[in-house]
């Protein structure tokens, strides 16, 4: 039984396939490096000095306790200690990282007065098109600042704010973000969650009030084209209850030889009954150190849902984080992660259960080809007063080659026996059955592979918007195909 | 002889080393019916996939001629595209990958243009409906989850939607019951309704055949075809079963 079990699958658990060496992806659909002049673009030098901070902190026009929130990430930076338990970070100097580049215009709310050279950069990622489609509001940040904010008129006239971090800094909602402002996630929380909180700069922040459903998605959209530079944005994102919202958020970068460096956080808050569905395709070039943090936290009844696409980046440190605060609140984590030749990807979720009855459902499929390596970590936490919990945990892996690697850190911490939790992991490769089933139809043994992946990731693009679904699915047969 | 379809000389095969297919002779013309019946690992299932190009086994010495041209060697898509079929005797399960997106891409692979959604559509549930098959199946995962008798009608509504000129049928009939047999053999008869299609049905049972016309027989023991006949070999095969051959 077991043998015809393997035989009717199209990822065999056990048979070693030989390896399938493509070269490295053709990505010049996002490698292009965009052609600028440097009289453009105002930055700060290299490195991390308080007199940078300052220098970012005016350039900002901060409030005063901005500049001393960010003195003071900069002296938890410099004494944390770098992580040791994931991929090794050596090749990130931060003494070259520049953390501040801006082009020297102004956030402009229509899209013909943003610089010709930044839009025809977002012109070729379909930025403006994706928003004339289907969205209801877009930000499109360029290295550290946003260069383009719009948001529908129905939609704001619901009371919904969706506007640049900066402005909502010292806007209306200036007592609310301050007192929400990296709460969740503290510079305390670890050396780069310092960094962020001391050279943060754009970003998102979105209020969607009471009751009110915002139907079609936001997005934002980022962008880091400045070589060896720093990308720090701050998304917060507050649910009132009862409210419902699907935020979308992409991110790519051309590749350059030197590192680059992407710490953004992300705040969420959903507050009671409230739903909020953040969806991601990060897509950075490979010389991208990806060292983001996102969290959210949900109060009584209220529902987080990630859907999370993770491809490119050298080497990626990602783990959402959700706080299943309140009683009844629920959070699901729909996840993959492709690495390449060359990539290490560390990615998974994290779960909190605080709340009576709270749920968490995770899901991911990591694939790694080309000597990539791609490690699922994660973490579920059923605190003391979580009775009646529940928690289910399913990693399945896909290894395209043999000299590619594919780990699997599932923890799990039970504090109360009233709870119940689920695990399940596979890992498995490609069979040489189910190739030679699909190319029986005609279907080349490129594609025949592509389909198996892409099948395999499904259950995360059928939870992306059909433009991101789309964009994965070339991401995974560019992957596939190679150059 | 400027018919012969497919034309097998002197084809021996293996599989990790161990000899399989010992000397194969066989000429299919278009328009006929053959079947290949034989006991448990003769060879049967091997021939059907070595026809197919499976990397898994070996040929050793021989030729496959397709409408004159060679193709051992040749990869299994290219063969696919020639208009050569293997309806698998254990269809394989690919989770993601819609039925009817599945079909879609393959029929596109092999014409080279782009397939018209509306028109597929319905010849897709028309082609569903004359297999019995609920329509429903078109938007599941591609045999994740299918019983045996409907995997089995899943390849022959791929047979017929495909269209290919020579289809190989192994053991499409086991496992089934009395109505899937039915209507497994009635989609195969759709198929032969063409005067130019060829048909190689592999099987160790016989009622498939019931209905079906067939032109010639093969007995397949140890690799070797031991004896060669008309349709009514299989009746005495249903009677005498293959001891004589053994």
């Amino acid at each position: 039984m077991a043998e015809e079990m393997r035989k009717d699958t199209p990822i065999d658990i056990e048979r070693d396939t030989d390896a399938i060496l493509l070269d490295d992806v053709n990505r010049d659909l996002y490698d292009f490096k965009d052609e600028e002049r440097e009289e453009d673009f105002y930055k700060v030098d290299e490195g991390l000095t308080p007199d940078i901070i300052r220098e970012i902190s005016k350039e900002k026009h901060d409030p005063d306790w901005m500049l001393e929130f960010r003195l003071k990430s900069l002296e938890l930076y410099n004494k944390i200690e770098v992580p040791d338990w994931g991929p090794p970070i050596d090749g990130l100097n931060m003494d070259r990282i520049v953390t501040y580049v801006r082009h020297k215009s102004d956030m402009k709310s229509t899209w013909e007065e943003v610089p010709e050279d930044i839009k025809n950069a977002f012109e070729k990622l379909g930025i403006p098109q994706a928003e004339r489609e289907a969205l209801a509001g877009v930000g499109a940040q360029y290295d550290s600042e946003l260069v383009y904010h719009n948001v529908r008129e129905d939609v704001k006239a619901d009371g919904v704010i969706y506007t640049d971090m900066e402005s909502a800094l010292t806007g209306e909602y200036a007592d609310m973000v301050r007192e929400h402002f990296m709460k969740l996630v503290p510079p305390t929380d670890h050396k780069f969650a310092a960094l962020h909180g001391a050279v943060w700069s754009g970003g998102s922040f979105v209020y969607v009030p009471k009751g009110v459903k915002v139907d079609i998605p936001l997005q934002s959209y980022f962008r880091l084209n400045a070589r060896g530079a720093g990308q720090f944005e701050h998304t917060l994102i507050i649910v009132d209850e009862g409210a419902d919202l699907h935020f979308i958020e992409g991110c790519s970068a051309p590749k350059y030889n030197v590192a680059n460096l992407h710490a953004g956080c992300v705040e969420l808050y959903v507050a009671k009954n409230a739903r909020l569905r953040y969806s991601t395709i990060e897509n950075w070039s490979k010389n991208m150190y990806n060292l983001n943090t996102k969290r959210a936290i949900c109060e009584e009844g209220g529902i987080i849902e990630w859907v999370s696409g993770s491809f490119g980046s050298h080497e990626s440190y990602l783990y959402p984080t959700s706080v299943l605060k309140g009683d009844n609140s629920h959070a699901e984590f729909t996840g993959v992660t492709f690495a390449g030749k060359g990539q290490n990807l560390d990615t998974g979720a994290k779960m909190i259960h605080i709340g009576k009855n709270t749920s968490s459902f995770i899901d991911t499929k990591s694939i790694c080809k080309g000597g990539g390596i791609s490690t699922y970590r994660s973490s579920v936490v059923i605190t003391k007063s979580a009775e009646g919990s529940k928690a289910s945990v399913n990693c399945g892996s896909l290894m395209l080659d043999s000299i590619s690697r594919s780990d699997t850190v599932p923890a799990i911490e039970m504090r109360t026996d009233k709870a119940d939790v689920g695990h399940e992991a596979k890992i498995g490769r490609i069979s040489d059955e189910a190739v030679f089933y699909l190319m029986s139809r005609g279907i080349s043994e490129a594609e025949a592979r592509a389909m198996i992946v892409s099948g395999f990731a499904n259950p995360v693009s059928k939870e992306l918007p059909l433009e991101y679904a789309a964009e994965m699915n070339n991401l995974i047969k560019l992957e596939m195909e190679g150059g | 002889m400027s018919n012969i379809l497919l034309s097998i000389k002197g084809l021996s095969a293996s599989v990790d080393g161990e000899k399989i297919l010992d000397n194969i002779n066989l000429d299919i013309r278009k328009g006929e019916t053959h079947v290949l019946m034989g006991p448990n690992g003769a060879g049967k299932s091997t021939l059907g996939n070595v026809l197919m190009g499976n990397p898994v086994y070996k040929v050793e010495s021989g030729s496959i001629l397709f409408n004159g041209e060679e193709i051992v060697g040749e990869s299994t898509d290219k063969r696919a595209n020639r208009g050569m079929f293997l309806s698998f005797q254990n269809p394989l399960e690919v989770p993601g990958l819609g039925l009817d997106s599945f079909i879609r891409n393959a029929k596109r692979q092999q014409t080279g243009k782009p397939v018209k959604i509306f028109q597929f559509k319905k010849e897709l549930e028309e082609t569903m409906k004359l297999l019995n098959m609920d329509h429903s199946y078109a938007d599941r995962d591609l045999n994740v989850g299918f019983s045996g008798g409907e995997k089995k009608k899943a390849e022959i509504l791929q047979l017929l939607m495909l269209n290919p000129t020579f289809a190989i049928l192994d053991e499409t009939d086991s496992g089934l019951d009395v109505d899937a047999v039915k209507t497994v053999s009635k989609g195969v008869e759709e198929f032969q309704k063409n005067g130019d299609k060829a048909l190689l049905i592999i099987t160790h049972s016989t009622r498939i055949l019931e209905s079906l016309k067939v032109d010639h027989t093969h007995i397949l023991v140890s690799g070797h075809i031991v004896k060669s006949g008309d349709g009514s070999l299989v009746d005495e095969i249903n009677e005498h079963g293959f001891e004589s051959y053994m």
